[in-house]
């Protein structure tokens, strides 16, 4: 069965790792935080201007001064710091921060990704998404395999105005796992009782289907 | 002690004129420079051009300008949830120019450096780079951004003192420290003005000489757009 919102972030949970910085985007990566081992140490980098983000505060003690880049009230773990924007992106486009994890609208197999307009429709802007992708070198998206229409957001070619050129290193999706290597989608994983066939007729890009393909392990 | 202390917003807003380019700090709603904008609206200066990350929500913060129809050209990286901002783009009554929220900041750092211009790696093979040099480093490309030109920057702080030193608290400090001194007069309103020689001089975060004018504010609403929260077990 395909996965649902909370299987996507479970699974990308997995690939977060001791000791790494991560920035999580607005939507399903923020479910991430909620599924990572609790025996490894990560910090979460909100673009906005805080490093050791913690969970969302108690009832009653919200703060309006301390929100992530999703402006939702949040609190901080110890050994947290606040800082300004240049400072933020500095972490950023420095590649100090070790992870990125963001939505998409599309995503093409030579690692182009669309996530920020819809020409003519939807222009809500690119917040720090341009400047995540153009630095990160570990960037995963988080994403549904297609439209609501049934049409494949893995393509050839991104339709819509890119966010990043390139740089889109794995995707996982409600289908699969997929790693962008070589102008090419390469199958890693299936969700669990998902068929390499479903997952063919659901890309639209070249995906490369390498002997036995595992099933996630969530 | 160098006096940057002033009266009153009134008086910390003399000088401001209609089609005039204003930096406004603030992450949503959230480090918003509420007496400023307030007193703009009062003072109705139109055709302005404001640079912030965000264009407020419909009544609140740079909403209100926005409804006022004050705003000639917005510059942001983001700009929804706000359905009046929505009409007046879409409508062409509104121009905006969408910058990645990175280079929003350092545009701002360079004028306050005084850096021309500086190249990033956002935006490139986007249109944000279309007409823009391009240039490789080391394999990678990048596109020459320019510093912003900008007539008053409008600050809030949390704490500061009368020779315009700041403290700003948790995440309402974003973009606030990066246009101090970014453009001709910089305004820094407080929740809290205290005594010179207060601040420990270590824990500054934006020394005054970045700051012309700074006044005491009031009012504050300090709204929360998402509230978040969990409950207790």
């Amino acid at each position: 069965m395909a996965l649902d919102k909370i299987g996507i972030a479970k699974r990308i949970a997995q690939e977060v790792q001791d000791g790494f910085y991560v920035n999580l985007g607005i939507g399903i990566p923020t479910l991430v935080a909620n599924y990572v081992r609790d025996d490894i140490e990560v910090e979460f980098q909100s673009e906005n201007g805080v490093l050791g983000m913690g969970p969302f505060p108690f009832d009653g003690e919200e703060d309006a001064d301390i929100i992530n880049a999703g402006k939702q009230t949040i609190t901080t773990l110890p050994g947290a710091s606040f800082f300004d924007s240049a400072m933020s992106f500095a972490m950023i486009r420095g590649k100090h921060v070790d992870l990125t994890i963001l939505g998409a609208m599309e995503v093409a197999e030579n690692g182009d990704i669309a996530n920020w307009k819809i020409p003519g429709k939807m222009v809500k802007g690119m917040g720090g998404a341009m400047d995540l992708v153009a630095s990160a070198e570990n960037i995963i998206v988080a994403m549904m395999h297609t439209n609501k229409h049934g049409d494949s957001k893995i393509l050839k070619k991104c339709s819509l105005p890119l966010t990043g050129v390139g740089c889109v290193t794995k995707v996982v999706t409600n289908l699969a796992v997929l790693e962008v290597k070589g102008q090419q989608f390469h199958l890693l994983e299936r969700a669990p009782g998902v068929s390499v066939q479903e997952i063919q007729e659901a890309t639209e890009g070249t995906l490369v289907v390498n002997g036995e393909i595992p099933e996630m392990n969530i | 002690m160098i006096n940057k202390k002033v009266s009153n917003v009134q008086e910390a807003l003399t000088g401001v004129k209609s089609e005039m380019t204003f930096m406004l700090g603030g992450f949503g709603l959230c480090g918003i420079p509420e007496n400023a904008i307030s007193e703009l609206v009062k003072l109705n200066v139109r055709e302005i051009t404001c640079i912030s990350n965000n264009a407020g929500v419909d009544a609140f913060g740079l909403g209100l300008l926005l409804q006022n129809k004050q705003i000639k050209k917005m510059i942001s990286s983001y700009v929804g949830e706000n359905d009046e901002f929505e009409r007046q783009m879409l409508s062409g009554e509104l121009e905006v120019e969408l910058t990645p929220q990175g280079t929003l900041a350092e545009k701002c750092r360079a004028a306050q450096a005084g850096f021309p211009a500086f190249y990033t790696p956002a935006g490139y093979g986007t249109e944000v780079s279309e007409g823009k040099e391009t240039r490789e480093f080391d394999g990678k490309m990048y596109v020459l951004e320019t510093a912003y030109k900008a007539d008053f920057a409008f600050i809030k702080a949390w704490k500061g003192d009368a020779a315009g030193n700041l403290i700003f608290k948790g995440t309402s400090r974003n973009f606030n420290p990066n246009m101090c001194g970014a453009a001709t007069i910089t305004v820094a309103e407080v929740e809290e003005m205290v005594a010179v020689g207060v601040l420990d001089p270590n824990n500054v975060h934006v020394p005054g000489i970045f700051v012309q004018r700074i006044f005491q504010g009031e009012d504050y609403e300090k709204r929360i757009e998402q509230r978040t929260v969990r409950q207790k077990k």
